[in-house]
């Protein structure tokens, strides 16, 4: 039996004034189990925490009812009052008869009555309470960052800034993500590699900084502070260590005709190859698809040049395990595949192209070195149509597009058309749109640039067919607000073509246990509030791999996640909270269940033994790792033999609590 | 009368315990009467002389898999309904498939001895199946009672959900087909009724519950290791119940328990000795998730997550199930 | 409010995390509400089990609601959606046993709501006070 104290707590008149604080102390003296009650002004204050302090003393109590405001108000305050006179913190129970009781009740008689049946269930619950102590868990103090584009490179070097190892994990043969690929940015039409490569090259000479390019994440496992990660570095072919990037075994390599991605597919490279000039690493990759060498054992040229015999063809995949405290996701985006979407002739003509084909074409590294040119018959094109939101805002059309706003496209659209009507003048520009959506700081600023310095078109309404026809593309379009059908022979068209989270991204979820919307884009911990969090704890998630976004927002979550990371790192140990769900496994019977409602992937079942009177039995049960779950208690419910239990809110407090209530 | 015959079960079963592919057959074993047929686990060859097979071979044998595939491997022969029952432990790991031989029996319909006897009196002594016609010798009677076997099928095999196993080793037969049954007319019948006639209806049945259990006994989807009935620190332990509430909070329970997991196998009715229709209490809820949630099967498929345990960010709200449904409350 | 005028017994299951705010929030703005409402703190709606409202109107309880997160904002990002289907089917069930489906209810009350949660309770409350007494689900041996 426990021995409990209530103290009713006047919080000046605001209990006072409606509650018979008098009568509800009196009122408790009686409950089973009570062996003390009194009342004082104001609990909180240092005089009433002594008072608490003695009575567990002088009437050694083993559990404490504090009637007072809300426990969103004070309970952290009364726990370390108990703690201290020695008592568990978790033997504590507030009864709220401030917010629920004297100040919403204006009678003194139901307020009171009200308090003391508020009290009879906290000390109902008290009866249950059980001495809890939080878990503690060292922290891995080195982070794992997925992606090596502008979020991830940014991550890395804030975390590496702050003195952690971080390793980033890339599955290209170098970092710099879609950024590298871009030629200028809005608003400011600064040049992306200009900005992007000094960093690249920060990374990759930060000395806490590793980079595994051309990698990919096997395995994770863990929770929070400790997770156990396997990479699996691809074969490149090419000892990286000794690779000098001189570029030699490029220029010799026989096989020119593989399609380049770097630039897609628009011009080519050989089968030997780095990515592009300012590549990080600066170290060939053999592309065993390609290469005769590997593919027949005919060649052998790029060994015979390298001077530095960096050639290996018979290097191996690798697996590399390591131990982090803390992931950041960044896994970016990828325009969508435009296979579905024939009306604009996307597959039967060369000249109908995607916003990021147009960047390369635009870019002076890019295969026309920055000429704006058809790609059909390198012709320099005189009407350009440009086609907003090819599959973004797809309501209805799942199959084809996406729900959502790409949100990029209005900004780097504006800056297509402004930037080719300044080097070619002559050049018509057309833009089809439903909505121009320009909010950001000098985003709107930008777009009218486009329109009224620059002369470009921008017709509200939507291209319904292009046709190739006589080397030109004849584009069928709708003006909305002139309401009249329009025909153009564009030279070239250019469509904006909605951007998914990156391939990648489902099946790590999957492992992290972090969640994603339908859209396949990781879900925030709170949309608002922790942004840059996943709801699993350890798990960071910065740009584009948690919804479209451009440069600079990717960028600062980069940093907030980095922020949260080096919050984590920085700790010794994670104290847990100590109400969390537990299996009693004699109870379970292995169903899984629980396991499927955990939003934190905390339940993992193993077969346990147990030992009965009729021997040994093995069985499937459920445990639950303290340091990831959060105490939701939904496996609570979900468990249909009441094996899952939550410690702190157990299925019996809280029917004592209803008990008492209803009494 | 089947038209599957018992000398081809038997046939399989001799030959797979005869060749160790399994050391144990669940079937069915004759009682003193020949409608009283129960399970049975047989381990030999010679054991399976009183292995029968007929009309009143309704019981599911899933169930009795999670204990035996402990010991043995095991033949098992499942008509198509019980398959689903198998495909549920399997999706919520209770037993290894390794461990079993699923033979896919037909069926024809399994007879409800309680029909039989409502339509042929007490005290009957014996009954034999001749093709759609059923011969029932009384006590009472110098003549045997000829019934229609098609009147006095248990109401699950009038609905009958599937004659398509949804999981099998083998077949004795060719592939079934899926039927189209009329199972949610009951349940309907019910929500049409004003909520006063409900609870009437509802104290009428549950009034005559004397909490045997069996229900809960059979149901091969209440296979907890210790049912939250019968533990003292599940807060909802009662072992019999003396009122009104405690005959609805243990079905209520109960139903809650396997809901989404129930394949609507029927074996609760079947079993009820006060002929309880607990059936539409589980078929209601299914009826429920189904229109909320999309048609879900439970057992239709390994692995599949039962609706409560999965959701949409659009689902429908709790206040919002009554909308539109209009009785004259 | 007419004096002879059935005063019942309602059991509010709050999300530590928004309702049980809110409801602190109404009591911040003395947003009154009658007291026959008790509130049971946890820690999300998805804590709730079906057993704990039977175990209400067994006791005697005349109503149960249950308030959390709006859907979308749940703290532990999934539980209310959880307790959606769970109640959908449960309070339907109820219902289909003839109990009065106006004596539960699931509300979703942010932590700034409290005029809502204050109103909410206001409206819950005349809902089941006209429906009197809860006779259909108590255990008479628990009345006084």
């Amino acid at each position: 039996m426990q021995r409990i104290g209530v103290f009713v707590c006047w919080c000046g008149s605001n209990i006072a004034g409606t509650v018979d604080v008098q009568a509800v102390s009196d009122a408790l003296k009686n409950e089973p189990g009570v062996v003390f009650s009194t009342d004082y002004q104001y609990m909180c204050s240092k005089t009433g925490q002594d008072l608490i302090q003695d009575a567990i003393k002088a009437h050694d109590l083993t559990g404490v009812v504090i009637c007072s405001c809300s426990p969103r108000m004070h309970e952290a305050t009364f726990r370390k009052t108990v703690a201290a006179a020695g008592l568990n913190p978790y033997m504590l129970e507030v009864a709220n008869i401030r917010e629920q009781c004297s100040w919403v009740h204006k009678d003194i008689k139901t307020g009171t009555q009200k308090a003391i049946v508020l009290a009879r269930a906290a000390i109902a619950k008290v009866h249950l309470n059980a001495p809890l102590t939080p878990g503690e868990t060292p922290v891995t103090k080195r982070a794992l960052v997925i992606g090596g584009g502008i979020a991830g490179i940014q991550a890395a070097l804030d975390i590496a800034e702050a003195g952690f190892p971080v390793d980033i994990v890339e599955k290209k043969p170098t970092i710099g993500g879609k950024m590298a690929q871009l030629d200028k940015t809005f608003p400011t039409l600064d040049c992306a590699a200009c900005i992007l490569t000094p960093k690249m090259v920060d990374a990759a000479q930060n000395e806490n900084i590793r980079i595994f390019s051309y990698s990919e994440i096997a395995g994770i496992s863990g929770f929070v502070g400790n997770f156990s990660v396997q990479i699996k570095r691809k074969a490149r072919f090419v000892n990286e260590d000794l690779c000098t990037g001189c570029g030699a075994c490029v220029e010799k390599c026989p096989m020119k005709k593989v399609p380049n991605e770097f630039n897609l597919g628009m011009d080519n490279r050989s089968a030997v190859y780095i990515p592009f000039a300012q590549a990080v690493p600066k170290v060939a990759v053999i592309d065993p698809d390609a290469c005769n060498m590997l593919k027949n054992g005919k060649c052998g040229l790029c060994a015979k040049v390298c001077t530095a015999g960096a050639i290996d063809y018979k290097q191996r995949d690798e697996y590399i395990d390591e131990k982090y405290g803390a992931v950041v996701v960044a896994t970016g985006f990828e325009p969508i595949s435009l296979q579905k979407f024939d009306e604009y002739a996307y597959n039967s003509s060369k000249d109908v192209i995607t916003s990021l084909e147009f960047e390369r074409l635009t870019n002076a590294a890019g295969p026309t070195a920055g000429k704006l040119l058809r790609p059909s018959d390198g012709k320099h094109p005189e009407k350009i149509v440009f086609v907003q939101c090819v599959g973004s805002r797809c309501d209805g059309c799942s199959e084809k597009g996406k729900p959502y706003c790409s949100k990029i496209c209005c900004m780097y659209t504006a800056k297509h058309a402004m930037l080719t009507r300044d080097k070619y003048p002559d050049t018509e520009v057309y833009v089809f749109y439903i909505d121009v959506r320009t909010p950001g700081k000098n985003f709107d600023e930008f777009y009218r640039r486009a329109v009224e310095e620059y002369g470009v078109h921008y017709i509200k309404g939507a291209v319904g067919k292009v046709t190739p026809e006589n080397g030109k593309l004849l584009v069928q379009a709708s003006d909305l607000i002139d309401n009249k059908q329009l025909l153009i022979d564009a030279d070239l068209v250019v469509l904006a073509a909605a951007i998914e989270p990156d391939k990648s991204a489902r099946p790590l979820a999957t492992q992290l246990t972090a969640s994603m919307d339908t859209n396949d884009f990781f879900t925030e911990a709170h949309p608002k509030l922790r942004p840059v969090e996943s709801p699993t704890a350890g798990v960071f998630l910065a740009g584009a791999c948690k919804g479209p976004k451009d440069i600079p927002e990717t960028v600062s979550e980069a940093s907030a996640a980095a922020a949260k990371v080096i919050g984590l790192l920085v700790k010794n140990k994670l104290t847990g909270n100590p109400c969390v769900a537990s299996v009693d496994a004699l109870l379970c019977s292995g169903c899984s269940a629980c396991q499927n409602v955990c939003p934190y992937g905390a339940i993992t079942y193993e077969e346990k033994e147990f030992r009965m009177p009729d021997g040994v039995k093995m069985r499937r049960a459920a445990s639950v790792n303290p340091a990831v779950c959060q105490g939701c208690g939904c496996c609570t419910v979900a468990c249909p033999s009441g094996a899952a239990d939550l410690l702190g809110f157990t299925n019996r407090q809280i029917m004592a609590e209803v008990d008492a209530i209803c009494r | 009368m089947q038209k599957m015959t018992r000398e081809a079960l038997l046939e399989k079963a001799r030959e797979l315990l005869s060749s160790g592919k399994v050391s144990a057959v669940l079937g069915w074993k004759k009682g003193e009467f020949d409608y009283d047929v129960t399970p049975a686990v047989f381990d030999s060859v010679d054991a399976l002389e009183d292995f029968v097979w007929g009309d009143f071979c309704g019981a599911n044998l899933s169930k009795y898999l999670i204990k035996e595939t402990k010991k043995h491997r095991v033949l098992v022969f499942l008509k198509p309904c019980d398959t689903y029952s198998m495909n549920q432990l399997l999706t919520e790991h209770r037993f290894e498939r390794e461990q079993v031989h699923a033979v896919g029996v037909p069926c024809d319909g399994m007879a409800d001895i309680n029909l039989l006897r409502r339509k042929a009196g007490e005290g009957i002594v014996s009954v034999d199946s001749i093709g759609e016609e059923i011969k029932v010798e009384t006590l009472y009677s110098d003549e045997p009672v000829i019934i229609d076997r098609r009147e006095v099928l248990l109401e699950r095999c009038v609905n009958c959900k599937s004659k398509k196993h949804a999981a099998f080793d083998e077949l004795l037969s060719d592939a079934g087909e899926d039927s189209s049954s009329d199972r949610f007319q009951d349940v309907e019948k019910l929500e049409s009724m004003t909520p006063d006639e409900r609870f009437e209806f509802w104290q009428n049945e549950l009034s005559r519950c004397i909490r045997c259990n069996a229900c809960r006994d059979v149901c091969p989807a209440c296979t907890c290791e210790t049912c939250v009935f019968n533990n003292p620190s599940s807060g909802a332990e009662n072992k019999a119940p003396v009122n009104s509430f405690e005959e609805q909070m243990f079905h209520i329970i109960r139903a809650f328990h396997v809901a989404g997991r129930c394949t609507d196998c029927g074996e609760c009715a079947r079993v009820c000795p006060e002929h309880i229709p607990l059936h539409l209490i589980n078929r209601k809820i299914i009826k429920d998730m189904n229109a909320f949630y999309g048609v879900f099967q439970a057992g239709a498929e390994v692995g599949a997550k039962s609706p409560l345990l999965d959701y949409t960010v659009s689902d429908i709200e709790p206040g919002a199930v009554f909308d539109g449904r209009d009785h004259d409350a | 409010m007419p004096i002879n005028e059935y005063k019942p017994l309602i059991v509010a299951f709050c999300c530590n995390w928004c309702s049980y705010a809110g409801a602190d929030l109404a009591g911040n703005n003395r947003a009154n509400y009658p007291c026959d409402v008790k509130i049971i703190r946890v820690p999300c709606s998805c804590r709730v089990n079906p057993m704990f409202i039977l175990k209400a109107f067994q006791r005697g309880a005349d109503g149960v609601i249950l308030c959390g997160c709006h859907p979308g904002d749940c703290h532990y990002t999934s539980g209310n959606y959880f307790t959606r289907r769970r109640m959908a089917v449960l309070f339907s069930l109820l219902d289909f046993f003839g109990i009065e489906r106006e004596r539960t209810r699931v509300e979703w009350i942010s932590a700034a709501e409290g005029a809502k949660f204050a109103a909410t309770m206001n409206e819950f409350t005349k809902t089941v006070a006209a429906l009197g007494e809860n006779r259909r689900l108590e255990d008479l041996r628990c009345k006084k």
